[in-house]
Formats: C-alpha cells, sequence, structure tokens
C-alpha cells in the first residue's frame, strides 16, 4: 500500500495531535509553566502596575520562549524511545516531509494554545486590550519560527542525557532575533506606534526559517538516528 | 592540477603540512605582532579625544575581526566535512571551536575595559558588543554539542550542522540587534571615527590583523596536530610519527 507526500503529511499531524490531546497534561505543564514564570517576575520586582507595564513585552516574550522550550523538548524525544522515528525514517516517505508534519503538528498544538492562553498574562502584566491583536499575531509567528529552530536543535539533541539543558544552550542564541522583534511589536502596539517593520520582520524571519529549517532539521536527525 | 586538493583529505598528509608551517606561521606572527603591538602602544600618537585609552584597539579590533573569521572557517570546514565527507575537515571544524571562542572573549573583555574609560561603564548594551556575546554563546553550543556525543563521529556531524545553521543566522542576529538598539535608545554611544585614522596609528593596526591572522594560523596548525593524532591513534602511521 503505497501513502502520497500529502495524505503521509496529514497522517503525521493527526497522530501527533491525537497523541498530545490524549495526554493533556503534557499539553497544559508548558503552559502553567508560562503562567508561573509571568507571576516570578512581578514577585520578584515588586513593581507598580505602571512600571510593570513598561516590562511587560519583554517578560511576556520571555516565557514564552521558555515555555516553547519546554514543550519543544518533546518533539522527536517518545518516537525515538520507542523506534517510531526509526520506522518512520525507513517509511520510504521523504524524511522532510515527516519532520514538516511533525513540527506543525506539534506548533499547532502548544503554539496555538500558548497564544490563546497569553491574554490573560497580558491582562495580568497591565497589557492594554487595543495590543492584544498584535501580541497575538506577533506571538504566533514568533512560536512557529522558535518551534523551526526548536526541530533544529531538537533533532541535534536525541538520546543525548542532558539533551534539554543543551537544547536551551542551542536553540536561545538563534531565537533572539525573535524577541527582539516580538517585544519591539507588542511595545509599540501598547505605545499606539506603527508595528508594521517589526511585523514585517518577524514575518519574514517566520518564512525564512519554514523554507530552510525543514532541510536542516532532516540533516539533524539523519545524523542522530540510525 | 588539483592533486594538492585531494591530498588535503589525506590525515598524514595534512598532519605533516601543519607540522611544517607551524614555525613559519608562529615566526611571522611574532614580528608583526611585536612590531604592531611596539608602535602601537609606544610610537603612535595618544588620540586627541581618547588620549592612550584608544590603544586598545590593537587588540580589540582584530580579535573582533578574527572571531567572525574563525566561525566563518569553522562552518566552512564543517560544510566541506559533511557534503564531500572528508574526515579531516571535522578535525579542522573541531580545531577552530576553542580558538574562535578565545578571540570573541578576548574581544569581549579587551571591549569592556575599553568601555570603562569611554562610556564610564564596563558593560554597555551596545549592538556590536551585544552581537559578540551572542557569537559566544554560539561558540560554546558548538563545543558543549560536540562534547555532549559519545560516539565523536556523531559529534562531529552534529556540531558542524549547527555552526552552518548559526552561520546562517549570524548575520540575522547582528541587524537584528543593530535595529533593536536604535529603536530604544538611539545613537547615544559614540563610534570610533573610523575614515580619518592617521598613517602613525593605522600601520600597526593592520599589522596586528596580519599578525593575529598568522598566530591564528600558527594555533591552527598546532590544534590541528593534535585533532589528527588523536582521530587517527588506532593506525600505523601514528605510531611512526610518534616515535620519530
Amino acid at each position: 500500500m503505497s501513502v502520497g507526500a500529502w495524505e503521509a503529511f496529514f497522517l503525521v499531524i493527526l497522530r501527533e495531535m491525537r497523541l498530545s490531546f490524549r495526554r493533556p497534561e503534557q499539553l497544559l505543564q508548558p503552559l502553567v509553566f508560562f503562567l508561573i514564570v509571568t507571576t516570578l517576575f512581578p514577585l520578584g520586582l515588586n513593581l507598580q502596575l505602571s512600571l510593570l507595564r513598561d516590562m511587560a513585552p519583554g517578560v511576556l516574550w520571555v516565557a514564552a520562549l521558555l515555555s516553547s522550550l519546554l514543550s519543544l523538548d518533546s518533539l522527536f524525544k517518545s518516537d525515538a524511545d520507542d523506534g517510531t522515528l526509526e520506522q518512520l525514517t525507513l517509511s520510504g516517505q521523504s524524511l522532510t516531509v515527516i519532520v514538516v508534519a511533525k513540527t506543525v503538528g506539534h506548533w499547532l498544538v502548544t503554539g496555538v494554545a500558548l497564544v490563546v492562553v497569553s491574554p490573560i498574562v497580558g491582562t495580568a502584566l497591565g497589557i492594554p486590550t487595543s495590543a492584544f491583536a498584535t501580541m497575538m499575531l506577533s506571538l504566533a509567528l514568533g512560536t512557529l519560527t522558535l518551534s523551526w529552530l526548536g526541530a533544529i536543535g531538537a533533532g541535534l539533541t536525541i538520546g543525548l542525557r542532558r539533551g534539554n539543558v543543551l537544547l536551551s544552550l542551542i536553540v536561545l542564541p538563534l531565537a533572539m532575533p525573535l524577541l527582539i522583534f516580538g517585544a519591539g511589536a507588542t511595545d509599540r502596539a501598547m505605545s499606539g506606534t506603527s508595528v508594521a517593520g517589526a511585523m514585517y520582520f518577524l514575518a519574514a524571519l517566520c518564512v525564512f526559517t519554514c523554507t530552510l529549517a525543514p532541510f536542516a532539521a532532516t540533516a539533524a536527525l539523519r545524523i542522530t538516528v540510525e | 592540477m588539483w592533486t594538492w586538493f585531494y591530498k588535503l583529505a589525506s590525515p598524514p598528509y595534512v598532519y605533516g603540512v601543519a607540522k611544517l608551517l607551524m614555525p613559519w606561521f608562529l615566526g611571522a606572527a611574532a614580528i608583526t605582532i611585536g612590531y604592531g603591538l611596539i608602535a602601537g602602544l609606544f610610537f603612535a600618537p595618544p588620540d586627541y579625544q581618547q588620549g592612550d585609552a584608544f590603544r586598545i584597539i590593537y587588540v580589540h579590533v582584530p580579535s573582533a575581526w578574527m572571531s567572525e573569521f574563525v566561525y566563518t572557517t569553522m562552518a566552512v570546514a564543517g560544510g566541506i566535512a559533511l557534503i564531500w565527507r572528508i574526515k579531516v575537515g571535522f578535525a579542522v571544524a573541531a580545531a577552530c571551536a576553542p580558538i574562535g571562542a578565545s578571540f570573541t572573549l578576548l574581544a569581549l573583555v579587551t571591549g569592556s575595559m575599553w568601555g570603562k574609560p569611554m562610556w564610564g561603564t564596563y558593560w554597555a548594551w551596545d549592538p556590536r558588543l551585544t552581537s559578540e556575546l551572542i557569537l559566544l554563546f554560539l561558540y560554546v553550543g558548538v563545543m558543549s554539542l560536540r562534547s555532549a556525543f559519545e560516539d565523536p563521529a556523531r559529534g562531529d556531524r552534529a556540531a558542524a550542522l549547527l555552526a552552518i545553521v548559526g552561520a546562517v543566522n549570524i548575520p540575522i542576529i547582528h541587524y537584528s540587534v543593530v535595529w533593536w538598539n536604535s529603536l530604544h535608545q538611539g545613537a547615544t554611544v559614540a563610534k570610533l571615527g573610523k575614515p580619518s585614522i592617521a598613517g602613525s596609528m593605522l600601520w600597526p593596526l593592520l599589522s596586528m590583523f596580519v599578525g593575529f591572522m598568522l598566530f591564528y594560523g600558527a594555533v591552527l596548525c598546532l590544534r590541528l596536530q593534535g585533532e589528527v593524532l588523536n582521530r587517527e591513534r588506532q593506525s600505523a602511521w601514528v605510531r611512526e610519527a610518534i616515535k620519530s
């Protein structure tokens, strides 16, 4: 029985989503982590709400990056542990298609959930509702880009014992442009100035990683899974 | 015509070349760095704005330039090794990483030493300093990834891939940091007057550039010998090379 590339793509996405909804705690833990980290900042800094508002975009984005990284660790891990990943590489389908499907499926669950939760965190940090649209769109673009960078990192660190620390060490420097433009866009939306420049840059980064990162992630998997 | 190039894929040949070139590089580096330091520290006139503090550029600017140059060499060597499956390329990439990280650290330390009298602080979130710091993180990531694998061949390939991904990202990181800085605080930081630099200041600097390149060549040859010997320790020629 032969399966076309598109069919394989949707099958892998479906499988990915089904698996995460069957283990909802895996989906919820990064979100709770996101909430906890954003709570830590006001407690640690003991700020007035007005001062907090100045720092809100940065705090929100740092927390979002960390929480996405936390869930990215599991992108290939369980499949590599139980041998599914080897079967997928041997399936005769292009490994790139499978990598794209897994990453998109992962983002559809974790990234979208983070975007949906972000207004709660935004309200707590004093971000005005008028900036929510920009904040959510920039987070959507940013988490998708981070998923691609993380797919490369997760592919490289499969099977390593201290893999998750190394994953952060590898991915966070590469993710700094996201933080700069994501927090920049949110910041500008709060002050009511034009967000177009930063948003275009985020979108460009997203397109850039969407086109090139799948090949890098495939190469990474070919190195680590054999 | 290409035989010299093909020969570079052979570990014993590369070991021999590195051993042969090392003293020449080292000698030439000693001469150029020696001239650059003496002329730069004693004979060049003090800067009319910065006084004697400007003299740190004789170490700072070449090492900042080397930090990016070495990263590029590392990524290119890793790419050659991955694409054409040339094992010596991995040895070159592995030898480059600590050298590049040291140059980056040197650039950061000298930069903050210069920053104290000039800006009044050791650290400013200046775009160049910030992207230099991120470059250091990239080096650390590549080195830790290589050493994290139990199978060294796999670690080599993973580190080479990461170096290439990082090389693609370096311009993006650099320009976004520049953009972020202009977004936040504007050009408050006075930059070094680049176009008008007197000849008596410029020649020592150029000599330091050449000297740093030669020094890099010397250290690379030295480290490469070690890398090749370690990687080929099971083969017969290494036993002979060590005996003789």
